[in-house]
């Protein structure tokens, strides 16, 4: 593993700016634990000021410092991503595993969820959940949700290498070894879909971040967890744009834009790496 | 069977069509900080007469296929030539493929030479009728008007005992067998001087092998190519070369006529493949070798089998042995034969 | 007369196709064949592929359940196991060799991490086998293949030859003590110069362990060269068996007859 982060940061400069914007984020996350304002306290500092020395990247109109407004942020954004990606990729892992592996019914019934839930309209789903739970719609919630949306498409990519790592010889020779089926899938097959679940985690936190981003600027989420989308939703609500504090808007916008670079270019990294081509330059032999 | 009765006698060493000098090619690789140097065609020379089928076996990874991609100019990076030439003599007109232009090598490949390759009956276009795919690949090429190039297409299949229906059929309807013959129909409609096969009835069962291996022989006959047959099956060899170079480890350290070969080879490793083939008939023990065939990447120094060599000296750790003449057209590097001073 | 394998009139049928073109193909066609406990053999199974050769393998081998007739083993219908206890009391007595060796062995994995779990799976008749019980077992198989587990300990796949990596498949295959091994074109993918190694292996094997292989080949050189009894099969059907160097010197059914006269044989003696 640290081998493998190595090589790409030398050889692979998307990874290498990739990983430096990842650092810095979590840089941020680590800093919002020094924010000397509690996140949901209003007019703690002067309103309405321009980035300075005293506030880089100015006040809000409610009386917010942006910079500490954005950590903190930042913090519970990324945290969802993570959240949403992880509990998702188990799920895909365990869905998608077993049914390659098992085949027959077990395959078709857990296809059948799979592809219930891949035809679903996610948007409006999502829209509907804030109507039923109103006040219990809180961010773990909306965690939770997302992760079960949001499984189905890579459970079925993981199928696919499952069915043929079935066929593979060495399946069998595991099988005839008396290992069972729990230890096959964890220890002979994971390893050879491990690549495509980390390349898989970039693109569903984008996803997933993306979805709240939009779902917050709409107010159909928990509009007191601050998050990028919720920072949006207030600006909006005073009107920063117009009454001209940009800053208001500017900073979340900015630190999505980032955030996405980085994943994207971690995502496409890591694509190459797994890339079989490239892979058996590697090895050689 | 006997296969003295599929053998012809080997022309005498008429001019060569083919003169291979001092090849060098290697797989160079650059991948995440790893570089590798891949010795797969080291230093091999031979040349080969008009009309001769010259055979080369060796062991997988042993640098067979290298060398004869190296051979026909289809190397592809990151197979690089780094020394050596291959210089063809067609209808007493020299080229070397390697200072050839691409549209030079293009026509020398469609007029002069062809390429089987391994598990060539995939080139067939699975939804096309095969006749689609005789007029893609050659009607270009033999420079005839439709009419005359069918009936040319026609004759050359019943020269191969082939029926002209096939033309008619996708290449599903047609048996791994059929698949294989009207590939190589396709490969030789041309007329090619010089054909190229490489494991062509690897995948084929026995009794389609031997049929596929007539028809080669039969294309020998008819048309007067020469051959370059590749195949790690010494008994293929036996069968339809006149000539065989044993490769081992990307060097050639045994050539010789075949019954030479089969009655008394001189190169321990050549000995051994040859003793240990099981025959119907003949249940004697056979013996093994030990050790592996090495690494291309990291090749033993000196002799590449003394490791595993029964007739190891000293000096076979030291010094490349080189290949030299033992007889007229039996050549050998070792120096437990040839003796250490040369 | 007790008998270790009895495939009783075994047929196997595969269905293809769709709703609307399905097609049934014979795989398998009444076979019958027996292996007695008290004579090993190493017996080949030789045909064409398409000759149901490997069906026949996989019914024996309990991948493949027969559509018609019983595979028997020591008594036992093989279609009948079903829980987990009776698959590997049944892996126990009969293990494969697989073709490829190069596909055998996961390539991420250690060789030897194979041998190390089948001899922790089935070593357990006195309860679990101690690490030290696992380790002397696995090098004593090693041992009886002409290896020892130095030479395997930790390496991965390719940095074996293939010659070294089926003889530690075979070892694998050894560990529970089978009494029939079933080995699917064992050597086609070995080398040239290590191939009789492995051939000479099983002969060894029969004679020490007094273990009976299925020996399944397309190569009737080797055949005739190992084997005890042969059966030639075509298309599902046996179409001669019987001693396999009477069978080989002097076939009777004219596709023996075929298959003999396109063996290559280089004769220039």
């Amino acid at each position: 593993m640290f081998t493998i982060v190595r090589d790409l940061i030398r050889y692979n400069i998307e990874f290498a700016i990739g990983l430096l914007i990842l650092l810095l984020l979590i840089g941020a996350v680590v800093l919002s634990f020094f924010s000397p304002y509690p996140a949901a306290d209003i007019y703690v500092v002067p309103p309405d000021m321009p980035p300075d020395a005293e506030f880089w990247l100015g006040t809000t109109s409610r009386g917010q410092d942006t910079f500490w407004q954005l950590m903190i942020g930042l913090r519970n954004t990324l945290g969802f991503g993570v959240g949403v990606a992880f509990l998702s990729r188990i799920l895909s892992l365990v869905v998608g595993l077993t049914a390659g592996y098992a085949g027959g019914r077990t395959d078709r019934v857990l296809m059948a969820i799979n592809d219930s839930i891949m035809v679903i309209p996610q948007f409006p789903i999502l829209v509907l959940f804030y109507f039923v739970l109103k006040d219990n719609m809180n961010w773990l919630m909306l965690v939770l949700i997302l992760s079960a949306l949001g499984w189905s498409y890579d459970a079925r990519l993981i199928r696919s290498i499952a069915m043929s790592l079935r066929t593979r010889p060495f399946t069998m020779q595991s099988v005839y070894s008396g290992m069972s089926m729990r230890k096959i899938l964890v220890e002979e097959h994971l390893p050879y879909v491990m690549p495509i679940v980390f390349a898989t985690t970039m693109n569903n936190m984008i996803w997933s971040i993306g979805m709240e981003i939009t779902l917050s600027v709409l107010g159909f989420t928990d509009v007191d967890t601050p998050t990028m989308g919720q920072m949006i939703y207030w600006a909006n609500s005073h009107s920063a744009l117009i009454s001209g504090i940009w800053w208001w808007v500017a900073a979340p916008v900015g630190a999505i834009v980032i955030l996405f670079v980085g994943l994207f270019l971690l995502s496409m990294s890591m694509n190459e790496y797994i890339d079989p081509r490239s892979r058996l330059n590697r090895m050689g032999n | 069977m006997q296969t003295e009765a599929l053998l012809h006698t080997p022309k005498a060493a008429s001019e060569p069509i083919l003169a291979v000098e001092n090849l060098k090619a290697y797989y160079t690789t650059k991948a995440f900080g790893i570089d590798r140097d891949i010795r797969a065609v080291d230093d091999i020379s031979l040349t080969i007469a008009k009309g001769e089928i010259y055979g080369v076996a060796g062991e997988s990874s042993s640098g067979k296929t290298s060398l004869i991609k190296t051979i026909v100019g289809a190397i592809r990076p990151p197979l690089h030539v780094v020394g050596g030439s291959v210089c063809f003599n067609f209808e007493g007109q020299a080229y070397n493929i390697y200072d050839l232009g691409p549209d030079e090598l293009q026509t020398i490949r469609w007029r002069h030479l062809s390429y089987i390759m391994q598990g060539s009956m995939n080139v067939l276009n699975p939804v096309r009728r095969i006749k689609h795919s005789f007029f893609d690949f050659a009607f270009a090429h033999m420079g005839l008007d439709r009419a005359t190039f069918w009936d040319k297409v026609r004759e050359h299949l019943r020269r191969l005992d082939l029926d002209p229906g096939v033309l008619d059929s996708y290449p599903h309807q047609l048996s791994g067998g059929m698949r294989q013959r009207t590939t190589i129909a396709l490969a030789t409609v041309c007329t090619p001087e010089f054909i190229v096969a490489d494991e062509p009835t690897t995948a084929l069962d026995v009794i389609v092998q031997r049929d596929v291996l007539t028809m080669l022989r039969d294309i020998q006959r008819d048309l007067g190519s020469s051959f370059l047959f590749v195949t790690h099956d010494m008994s293929v060899h036996a069968t339809v070369s006149d000539r065989i170079g044993i490769v081992y480890a990307g060097r050639l350290v045994e050539e010789a006529d075949t019954p030479t070969l089969f009655r008394g080879a001189r190169h321990p490793y050549t000995q051994h493949l040859v003793a240990s083939l099981p025959k119907i008939g003949d249940a004697t023990r056979r013996a093994s070798l030990s050790g592996r065939p090495p690494s291309l990447a990291d090749p033993p120094a000196g002799c590449r089998f003394h490791p595993r060599c029964p007739l190891a000296m000293d000096i076979c750790s030291k010094q490349v042995p080189p290949l030299n003449p033992l007889a007229p057209r039996h050549r050998v590097a070792c120096f437990a034969v040839s003796g250490a001073t040369s | 007369m007790s008998l270790l394998l009895d495939i009783d009139h075994v047929g196997k049928t595969f269905l293809q196709g769709g709703l609307l073109s399905r097609r049934s193909i014979e795989a398998v066609k009444d076979i019958s064949l027996q292996i007695e406990v008290e004579r090993p053999e190493i017996l080949s199974v030789v045909g064409e592929s398409g000759s149901g050769k490997s069906t026949l393998a996989a019914m024996v081998l309990g991948q493949q359940l027969p559509t018609r007739g019983r595979v028997l083993f020591d008594g036992v219908d093989v279609a009948s196991i079903r829980s987990r206890a009776d698959r590997c009391a049944f892996m126990a007595k009969v293990q494969p060799v697989l073709q490829n060796p190069f596909e055998a062995f996961n390539p991420l994995k250690r060789v030897d991490r194979y041998l190390f779990a089948t001899a922790a799976n089935f070593m357990t008749a006195n309860g679990k086998p101690t690490r030290q019980e696992i380790e002397a077992r696995v090098d004593r198989v090693l041992v009886e293949v002409g290896l020892t587990l130095a030479e395997v300990r930790g390496r991965f796949p390719h940095e074996l030859s293939g010659g070294q990596l089926q003889r530690t498949a075979i070892a694998r295959a050894l560990i529970p003590e089978p009494r029939l091994l079933v080995a699917d074109e064992p050597v086609s993918m070995v080398d040239a110069s290590l191939r009789m190694s492995i051939v000479n292996l099983f002969g060894a094997l029969r004679d020490r362990l007094g273990l009976s292989i299925i020996y399944i080949t397309h190569d009737l050189a080797t055949a005739y060269y190992i084997s005890d009894r042969i059966i030639i099969m075509r298309k599902g059907e046996v179409v001669e068996r019987g001693d396999a160097r009477t069978v080989l010197d002097n076939p009777q059914h004219p596709y023996s007859i075929a298959l003999k006269n396109a063996v290559l044989t280089p004769d220039f003696a």
